[in-house]
């Protein structure tokens, strides 16, 4: 599908996704530019889970939207450095360089996006099949019946109970956890090879979060996708994550994998978003409440441990 | 056998809530008979002392939002008592009401859409002040600036409009505007759902303080376990519109005994990735519809004591 020219770049084997200096600004002004992305760089390989953590603000979204390539819809230009994927059929792509034909061709099929707010990003108006089968038939040219099937098995997959009614029913019949259900199975429903997932669980209930967040799991160890999770919650990148890369104003500030950064966070801005998660049991030998042990994040002694 | 709550020895309960029932009719059809019922709040009674924090969570639609918009006179409930410093509110003369609104105040889950966004700041907080006529504009200007150093942001920010604020600072506007009457009880509504953590933390560290500081009774609403264990003297665990779980915070989270409330303590993400919770079967259950046809009798399950301040409902049988 994408035909590949004999000088493009190199990845290794079993990388999917290379980040390689990624800058991006917005204009603000006539002349300003606002950097949002400041020169970050990150690998995910097959099967991966990479979470990107970090506060409103801190760019995160703005990369994910960058690897779909929507950013430029919101005036935003990539400055500089390469986004290189590896699609299905092995070949290697600077993703910042495509036509927006051919990045239109991806969107869905190699990678897929999936956004916070579930209630308003499916359409009201098409039932949750249609919406489904939209892409299947967009990017495998195939027939609405196929189609349909294929919809129906991607309900299953992501545990709807009760697909082959759900398939006809309209996103106002469904609660925000189904709903998000049927945003990852649209995401699914042509098997990329990476899934970006945008703040998935922010705005649904804990025990819903924890259902969305074991399918995640469970979908990668059945289909061996390779996932960016993006989040502020560091007790859901614990979770889910394989890797970290915590984001702070733009720019990457700490990476390793998850089990380093948890036992040994280096930088004072991953100790202070890991205090802020509030642990349960920690109050267990507590009569009264108490506030959180918060560490607050001062950038002058950042600027110190930097210079050291 | 835990230490009874150190707010009984205070005495009288600030709010008493007995018996609420609190439903929805649905209309259906040209005459817009009943054609359903929604049984948002069924039976709830609770207590809320001065200067404690009651706790109420539950998931989307279990009716905890329902029961502080009850309370707040904001929802109309079918029948039971709403006490509030011994005065009943539920069909009380319109002085009552007028009075009671200047004690108690609300702080909403989406700190976006609760502030005006054509009123300064300076406005927003003059606001309720004005309504209740409350002293000379300059004296309100000053309580104003007083009402924002209370809540950490510079007095300075007053003549801006909620737009060149965050979503943490306007939550924090919005509590400033809560205080502005020095309530007796804030009821704050998934104040910190919308948040991220490291602000969420902050605005709960902030709650604490002006509880600690004014002896404000607080009643807490939120899904999230972890955020109550820190925040809660006590904990009401709803469930479809029913308390399964009443008691105190270390009793409810060391002994939990209703399986709602632990399956609620088994959802909470716990921040360390050696302790993962591999093995568990991706579940896809939704929380029950509270909507039932209009002849439909609700049955009570009683409930049983634990300990002298820890209750829970009996399990439905099957």
């Amino acid at each position: 599908m994408i035909p590949a020219k004999p000088s493009l770049p190199e990845l290794p084997e079993d990388v999917i996704l290379s980040v390689e200096d990624l800058e991006v600004s917005f204009a603000v002004r006539s002349r300003a530019r606002f950097r949002a992305v400041r020169g970050i760089s990150f690998t995910i390989s097959r099967g991966e889970t990479v979470a990107l953590v970090g506060e409103s603000g801190s760019g995160k979204s703005v990369t994910a939207m960058t690897i779909m390539r929507l950013t430029e819809y919101d005036g935003a230009a990539i400055t500089g450095g390469r986004v290189l994927m590896r699609f299905k059929d092995g070949k290697v792509a600077d993703l910042a360089k495509l036509s927006e034909k051919r990045v239109e061709a991806l969107r869905g099929a190699e990678i897929s996006i999936v956004f916070q707010d579930p209630m308003s990003s499916l359409n009201p108006v098409f039932t949750v099949g249609d919406q489904i089968a939209e892409a299947v038939v967009h990017h495998q040219g195939k027939t609405l019946v196929q189609a349909r099937q294929i919809a129906l098995n991607t309900l299953k997959l992501v545990r709807v109970p009760d697909a082959e009614r759900r398939l006809d029913q309209y996103p106002h019949q469904l609660s925000g956890g189904m709903r998000q259900r049927v945003m990852i199975a649209i995401a699914l429903a042509c098997r990329p090879s990476l899934m970006i997932l945008d703040e998935p669980t922010t705005a649904l209930d804990v025990t819903i979060q924890a259902q969305i967040l074991d399918l995640v799991r469970a979908l990668q160890q059945e289909i061996g996708m390779s996932v960016l999770f993006i989040t502020h919650d560091m007790g859901v990148v614990a979770e889910v994550a394989d890797r970290v890369c915590v984001m702070l104003k733009g720019e990457i500030v700490e990476t390793g994998t998850v089990y380093d950064v948890f036992a040994k966070p280096q930088h004072a801005y991953t100790r202070a978003l890991i205090s802020a998660v509030p642990r349960l049991g920690s109050m267990a030998d507590k009569d009264a409440p108490e506030k959180f042990p918060l560490l607050v994040f001062e950038p002058e002694r950042q600027l110190a441990e930097a210079g050291k | 056998m835990n230490a009874s709550s150190p707010m009984k020895e205070i005495g009288r309960p600030l709010v008493e809530v007995r018996n609420l029932v609190t439903r929805f009719d649905l209309k259906a059809g040209l005459f817009g008979h009943v054609s359903g019922r929604v049984h948002a709040v069924e039976n709830v009674s609770f207590d809320i002392f001065p200067g404690e924090t009651l706790a109420l969570v539950g998931e989307s639609g279990c009716g905890k939002s329902t029961v502080a918009r009850s309370i707040m006179q904001l929802d109309k409930p079918r029948s039971g008592s709403i006490r509030f410093d011994g005065v009943e509110l539920l069909g009380a003369p319109r002085q009552v009401a007028a009075k009671f609104r200047r004690q108690a105040q609300m702080v909403f889950q989406d700190p976006f859409s609760s502030l005006n966004p054509r009123m300064t700041i300076e406005q927003s907080l003059i606001d309720p002040m004005r309504v209740h006529k409350l002293g000379s504009l300059e004296t309100m200007r000053a309580r104003a600036a007083e009402l924002m150093a209370k809540v950490d942001l510079a007095p300075e920010l007053l003549e801006r409009y909620p737009h060149a604020f965050s979503g943490g600072q306007r939550q924090r506007i919005c509590i400033a505007r809560a205080l502005a009457l020095n309530p007796r009880l804030i009821v704050a509504d998934e104040a910190v759902a919308s948040l991220d953590v490291t602000i969420q933390a902050q605005v709960i560290n902030l709650l604490m303080d002006l509880q600690r500081d004014m002896q404000i009774a607080l009643l807490f609403i939120s899904h999230d376990m972890a955020v109550v264990e820190r925040i809660a003297h006590r904990v009401a665990v709803m469930y479809l519109g029913e308390i399964v779980e009443i008691g105190d915070r270390r009793s409810v989270f060391g002994n939990p005994q209703h399986p709602y409330t632990r399956k609620l303590l088994s959802t909470v993400p716990i921040a360390d990735p050696t302790r993962r919770p591999e093995g568990r079967v991706p579940m896809s259950d939704e929380i029950p519809s509270a909507m039932r046809a209009p002849d439909f009798v609700p049955v009570e399950l009683p409930m049983h004591q634990i300990s002298s301040t820890h209750y829970v409902r009996q399990v439905a049988a099957g």
